[in-house]
């Protein structure tokens, strides 16, 4: 029988510590990639009035209060720009940020159902709980795009930086998400955690103040160590012109970079105990 | 010509206990533990035999074949292994020892539902139902109409299922997980679902399933289904295999399992799950006409079962029952304590303390043979306090019963004494 070589052979064996990331696999697995993000933005509007318009509102409401309170009540400066635009470019890739890692972390342990009793590349969740974000963040971006029609602002070619950059977003929230969504699967504390890790980190990055107030030099380089620094101020460069990028984004990627890598095998290790202790 | 479809080999699966102190479950008890470690590290032996005791094997030392295209049962009381193996062999966990090879997508229906979203309709439940149990869209799409049909709930198909009654809710996430069609099925116990009517057509569908050549793994306490649909079932008992054979054979085995002594079944306190409570079941006896406990009880003479239990806090609406199965797993009949309405209107209340419910089985009832004793204690739309559906079994001896001078076997659970008149006519 031929038929016997084409079917997928599976082993059971018990868990080795350390292993690398079967792509083949998630890319067979790509479609309930797909149904997950897609469960996720289509529950995230059921029985809400204004339905997928919170997409929109969520960041045109955050860029009204910071433009309120830093911009007219604190008069924090802006490089020049006007305020809201100023701080709208530095909010679309903070919220999509911020709203990736609370998803991603939480996604495990709110997907626990699934993980006890069908097997499926545990990586699945954790992405397609940041896939669904990133889909708001698109829709989200053409307020942004008639913001500047407003204000007058001509984007040049650099806008196109913003491609690379959210995905650089997207990696750190991906590399966060890993390490906490493999942690809360365990230690529940980190739902009580996220929401003043977000806070913090939030003030940590040039968002409601520019760049420009950390001093030049070695401060601002360090400074990179935020990767969510190089994002922003990378967005602001390539939507608005002003500071560009300099060794601080450099620093920035190479961040991403270890916290992807460490979050990825930290998480390959964990998954094998999920089911367990969820 | 046959093919192997499951091969394990020595697979065994260690969970901790107790886990409350072993294992940190917040970041405080990680530090303290850790500091705690710190001290020890030191005493290493001492360490080791702490986690010793701390653990248990829920499974060890199973090893099993399963050729492609066979139906194979598994039966084991609660706790014995059976959805730990069922979890272990579609991948959800990964075995502490040993070695298994699978040959073809294992499609696991552990429950049905699973990954059902109530916000979302009927609709976009197939969909994400099916891709998660492993459909391909394009699957999905064809079968869309099937499923439908399946599940009778074409008029909801776009209302959010949490709006569905349970019913509805389940016959949906059967009818999806039903349409699943990998070389390999692993099936835990789904059957129990919906009304009878639907049950009825679920297990011809799973009929069906066995008929079509896949390898099927089916897990349920339910012996008649499990006769009904394998050829060969293994019996598990705390972790390990006790036999493999044929259903029928293996069934009977299981049923006798553990009755230390024949004609009584008595519950440990750890046997009796948290979810009882107040209600403690205490013992079931089979009395003979006699008083005696005994295994066989003649068809000529009455006998008694008895059920004894305590109840820790009153309860209101009690009725304790019992079920009475062959062991083929047809049911002969079901009554409770308080069917008669005065028994009703005494016992509308039960205060705390022990009972015994004591059924008289007449004489002149069951045909020879094996029979199953279930128990089952609830109040009615209320709770199910406790149910144990293979709590003994005894024989029936007909020796001297209604047409015994004829030696042949009579088909049938009963075998009553009638009334028959011999008219001759014409006089």
């Amino acid at each position: 029988m031929t038929a016997q070589y084409d079917l997928p052979k599976v082993i059971l064996r018990p868990a080795r510590k350390w292993q690398g990331i079967d792509f083949k696999e998630l890319w067979r697995y790509r479609e309930l990639i797909y149904f997950l993000t897609w469960r996720d933005i289509k529950v995230r509007y059921k029985q809400a009035a204004l339905g997928v318009s919170w997409a929109l509102l969520q960041p045109l409401l955050t860029t009204l209060i910071s433009w309120v309170v830093f911009g007219i009540l604190l008069k924090v400066e802006s490089d020049g720009l006007p305020y809201p635009v100023f701080v709208m470019s530095a909010l679309m890739p903070w919220h999509l940020f911020a709203t990736s890692l609370q998803k991603s972390s939480i996604s495990l342990v709110g997907n626990a159902n699934l993980l006890t009793k069908i097997y499926f590349p545990r990586l699945i969740i954790p992405v397609s709980a940041i896939l669904a974000v990133l889909v708001d963040f698109i829709i989200s971006f053409f307020i942004l795009i008639v913001l500047m029609l407003v204000y007058r602002i001509a984007p040049s070619w650099q806008v196109l930086w913003v491609i690379p950059l959210t995905l650089m977003a997207v990696l750190t929230a991906l590399a966060v998400g890993l390490w906490l969504s493999a942690l809360d699967v365990q230690y529940r504390d980190v739902q009580h955690m996220v929401p003043f890790l977000v806070q913090i980190w939030m003030y940590a990055s040039p968002i409601v103040y520019p760049i420009s107030t950390i001093p030049e030099g070695i401060f601002r380089t360090l400074y990179g160590l935020n990767p969510m620094v190089g994002v922003i101020q990378g967005f602001r460069w390539a939507l608005l012109g002003g500071t560009p990028p300099d060794l601080t984004m450099l620093v920035s990627v190479i961040v991403v970079i270890l916290l992807l890598i460490s979050g990825l095998f930290y998480f390959r290790r964990m998954e094998k105990t999920f089911a367990d202790i969820v | 010509m046959t093919e192997t479809a499951i091969n394990v080999q020595g697979i065994g699966k260690r969970y901790r206990i107790g886990e409350a102190q072993e294992r940190p479950d917040t970041l405080r008890d990680l530090i303290t533990t850790n500091v705690q470690k710190a001290g020890r590290l030191f005493s290493k032996t001492q360490r080791q035999i702490v986690n010793a005791e701390n653990t248990i094997w829920a499974l060890k030392d199973i090893s099993f074949e399963v050729q492609k295209g066979q139906v194979l049962g598994i039966v084991g009381r609660n706790g014995a292994g059976k959805s730990t193996l069922l979890k272990i062999l579609s991948r959800v966990t990964d075995p502490t020892e040993g070695y298994g090879e699978i040959v073809g997508r294992v499609g696991s229906l552990l429950e049905v539902g699973t990954g059902f979203h109530p916000e979302l309709t009927g609709r976009e439940n197939i969909y994400l139902n099916g891709a998660i149990l492993g459909m391909q869209r394009k699957e999905i799409d064809s079968k869309f109409d099937e499923i439908v049909a399946f599940s009778e709930v074409e008029k909801f198909i776009d209302t959010p299922v949490k709006r569905y009654s349970s019913g509805m809710y389940l016959r949906l996430a059967f009818s999806v997980a039903a349409h699943l069609e990998p070389e390999i099925l692993v099936v835990d116990e789904v059957l129990a679902v919906g009304d009878a009517e639907f049950q009825r057509k679920c297990l011809g569908k799973m009929g069906d399933v066995a008929q079509q050549g896949r390898t099927v793994l089916f897990v349920s306490h339910n012996m008649s289904v499990i006769l009904r649909l394998t050829q060969e079932t293994l019996v598990l008992e705390k972790g390990r295999i006790l036999m493999r054979g044929e259903t029928a054979s293996a069934v009977d085995y299981y049923l006798n399992l553990g009755h230390a002594k024949q004609g009584e079944r008595i519950w440990d306190q750890d046997e009796i799950p948290a979810s009882a409570a107040p209600f403690r079941p205490l013992s079931v006896r089979i009395l003979s006409s006699e008083g005696k406990v005994v295994d066989t009880v003649r068809s000529v003479d009455g006998f008694d079962i008895e059920v004894a239990y305590k109840l820790s806090e009153p309860i209101t609406g009690l009725r304790v029952g019992l079920y009475l199965n062959t062991t083929r797993g047809e049911p002969v009949f079901t009554t409770f304590d308080t069917d008669a309405p005065e028994k009703f209107d005494t016992y509308t209340n039960r205060d705390s303390g022990e009972y015994i419910s004591r059924c008289h089985i007449p004489a002149n009832l069951l045909n020879e043979g094996r029979f199953v004793i279930g128990v089952n204690a609830s109040s009615y739309r209320i709770k199910r306090y406790f149910q144990d559906e293979q709590v003994l079994t005894f024989t029936v001896d007909a020796t001297g019963a209604p047409g015994m001078h004829w030696p042949e076997p009579r088909p049938g659970a009963v075998r009553p004494q009638f009334q028959w008149e011999i008219e001759r006519d014409g006089l």
